[in-house]
């Protein structure tokens, strides 16, 4: 049956822990992890409330694949409403919690209220209790996690966390597990801080048990994973170099933002790239790269590990950064990187281990820093303010302003609040390169048309995982077209928003979607999960998410104003590149967009729609 | 005339020792192709997978009429993807 049938309620202010049935109605129309928690979520809150208020809810939740034999089966997601866009959240992550939480006999925890005093919440199997986190208050995750271990007397404990980051309520904190991967946007972290939630500890030693016909599962996800490993993307590009192989791809088509999307190529784009990382330091002979890593089940295994260099003026009186972690990923690599014009790569690393050991998101906080260059470059943010200059290309200054932010000191809490609040502060809302609040990812929409609907769109504010075109406008997946021209994106960035929903809603990586198609994915689920999963159903569970968060936020006050982007795009050419001259032609795709989703000019579901989607 | 040829991620090796980087400047003849640089550095037709003159894609088909011109760079990846 893929899911466990059950749930676990935290009401943290009551300090009670409940079971309850899963509602397999639902999980028949919305699948799992993303989409059954939105629905619960959708279901539970007023679409008004204050993120950061006891009546925000936030879960945690794995899909019927998380914990299976299934290829990359180790996802979770943590879904609230959003303190950083006020929109829904939906942040997903690998390592190894989503698959115990499967297997401590649960699909997802469902937190609500807010605890009197810090508390993390321990489950083993059947058992949940919450736990007095009084001496993990003020740690970072890498601390809490080894101490709830060290406490437990349990090596194998999967913990998430919030560090410092989510205690301050940085409006872009994120929840760390396993030490390095993260649910990383919107902010989820600020909201488990302003619960007074500081960890969640699970052993889970049930395994996965009642997938519909085991031997069908058995013989699906093994084809699957010979799909996987025969792409030359997912077998052997992906493996070796890792995301970060996008930083010359994407500096070479002319659509690499850089310093505040001033530009869109950075000419040290070789010296934090992927090719780099794999180069012998002058310094000590040795490349960063160490090895790449996989999450649970994962047979791609992308993840980056590295080692900085310990003579490097960020770490050398810093041994505890001197051990491998990790990193870098392509999008901390270009929001730490291009983004503020920083071409120093052990820099980059070392924001990178501070996002990850206090809990940051290093997009939001990298492109944040971006529009702090900006305006220090137009004098409007001063060295008296900083306490250091901040020129564009400044690594010290980088440096300086992650250790701010992560630990809330001066100037860093004026970061911490994210681009739009601070740009606004400071009299310039119109260099916060973000949408809903939240910033881009690592792709200039003049250069890629594609990615300027999608972030206008994603419901959950300026991202490339709700729709990422790039697959198809640069890589050539499934299809290539034209990056150049807005001609057929509409449908194409509706085609991939629906799909994207499926794969997460299942509890896979994304990732697998470079190699895989739906029709990869359906032998696996209709083996796994009761009911009849046909690419029809699947196809129809994809589009009822989105219109289900989109519904969300148009009841929390977002309409198609929001669906919006940054002047700055839109009238400002590329300077460089095949784009030059470019502006991004939202104007002209988001009407089309609305025709092909079946939504009224406003940006809002027809009736014929809603009825048709069940909602 | 004069152009810069790019070789990256795996197919960085393919590149002479004498390249800066994943870069080499070139000195060649007029009406070379793409094509052609292709098989003159030995790199496998399908390992270049995504082909760039100048940022632009060059689908495999016309690789082998797309002449370059004088200061063009010309890029190649194998399969690659990120995000």
């Amino acid at each position: 049956m893929g899911w466990n049938r059950k749930v676990l309620r935290v009401n943290l202010t009551a300090g009670t822990c409940t079971e309850e049935p899963l509602n397999m109605q639902w999980a028949q129309d919305y699948l799992g992890s993303r989409g059954l928690a939105t629905k619960y979520l959708v279901s539970e809150i007023d679409p008004k409330v204050d993120p950061l208020s006891a009546d925000n809810k936030m879960i945690m939740a794995t899909g019927p694949l998380t914990g299976t034999m299934a290829s990359t089966g180790g996802r979770y997601t943590v879904v609230t409403k959003g303190p950083l866009t006020g929109a829904i959240a939906c942040s997903n992550s690998g390592g190894f919690f989503g698959a115990e939480l499967k297997f401590a006999g649960w699909d997802m925890i469902i937190f609500e209220g807010k605890s009197p005093k810090p508390v993390y919440l321990y489950v083993e199997n059947d058992k949940a209790e919450l736990r007095d986190a009084g001496h993990l208050w003020g740690k970072s995750c890498w601390d809490t996690e080894e101490t709830i271990k060290h406490e437990l007397q349990d090596p194998l404990v999967r913990v998430s966390s919030i560090g410092v980051a989510g205690e301050n309520q940085v409006l872009f904190a994120c929840i760390v597990n396993d030490l390095h991967r993260a649910a990383g946007r919107s902010g989820v972290g600020a909201v488990m801080g302003s619960k007074n939630l500081k960890a969640v500890a699970l052993r889970g030693t049930q395994g996965v048990s009642g997938i519909k016909d085991f031997r069908a599962f058995m013989k699906a996800t093994t084809e699957a994973k010979k799909v996987l490993a025969d792409n030359a993307v997912t077998g052997q590009g992906l493996p070796k170099y890792g995301t970060q192989v996008l930083m010359n791809v994407i500096n070479e088509m002319g659509a690499l933002p850089t310093r505040n999307h001033r530009d869109v190529q950075f000419e040290d784009a070789g010296k934090i790239s992927a090719e780099a990382m794999h180069e012998k330091r002058e310094s000590d002979g040795k490349p960063q790269l160490v090895t790449n890593a996989a999450c649970f089940g994962c047979t791609i295994a992308c993840g980056r590990i590295s080692e900085i260099d310990k003579g490097h003026f960020t770490v050398k009186n810093s041994p505890k950064y001197w051990g491998a972690s990790g990193g870098l990923e392509y999008e901390a690599a270009w929001a730490l990187g291009a983004a503020n014009g920083v071409g120093d790569l052990e820099a980059l690393q070392y924001a990178n281990l501070i996002c990850n050991e206090q809990g940051m998101d290093p997009i939001s906080f990298g492109a944040t820093v971006g529009a702090v260059m900006e305006l220090y470059d137009m004098g409007v943010i001063t060295r008296d303010m900083l306490g250091i200059d901040a020129p564009f290309g400044s690594a010290e200054a980088l440096a300086k302003m992650v250790e701010m932010t992560a630990l809330g000191e001066g100037f860093g809490k004026e970061i911490g609040q994210g681009s739009k609040r601070l740009c606004t502060k400071f009299g310039h809302p119109e260099l916060s390169m973000s949408v809903k609040g939240q910033e881009f990812p690592a792709y200039d929409s003049r250069g890629i048309q594609g990615m300027g609907l999608t972030y206008a769109t994603s419901n959950r504010g300026a991202c490339h995982l709700r729709s990422y075109t790039v697959a198809s406008e640069v890589l050539g997946i499934p299809v290539k077209t034209d990056p150049l021209t807005t001609d057929g994106k509409p449908e194409l960035v509706k085609a991939f928003q629906d799909a994207t929903a499926v794969f997460d809603s299942a509890g896979i990586c994304v990732f697998t979607s470079f190699a895989w198609t739906l029709a990869d994915v359906q032998p696996q689920l209709d083996a796994a999960c009761e009911g009849d999963w046909s690419m029809d159903k699947l196809n129809e569970v994809g589009e009822r998410v989105w219109n289900m968060e989109r519904m969300f936020n148009n009841a929390a006050g977002f309409t198609a104003k929001d669906d919006n982007l940054p002047p700055r795009l839109t009238t400002e050419p590329a300077k460089t590149g095949p784009a030059k001259g470019l502006v991004n032609g939202l104007a002209k795709m988001l009407p089309e967009y609305y025709q092909v989703r079946g939504w009224t000019p406003d940006g809002e579901p027809t009736a014929e729609t809603r009825s048709r989607l069940g909602l | 005339m004069r152009i810069a040829f790019k070789l990256f991620a795996s197919l960085t090796d393919y590149l002479p020792p004498e390249r800066k980087g994943n870069r080499l400047e070139l000195e060649v003849e007029e009406g070379v192709t793409v094509a052609d640089l292709i098989h003159r550095y030995n790199v496998p037709e399908r390992s270049a997978h995504l082909v760039l003159v100048n940022g632009v894609y060059i689908p495999p088909a016309e690789r082998i009429r797309h002449r370059l011109k004088d200061a063009d760079e010309l890029a190649i990846w194998p399969p690659v993807a990120g995000g």
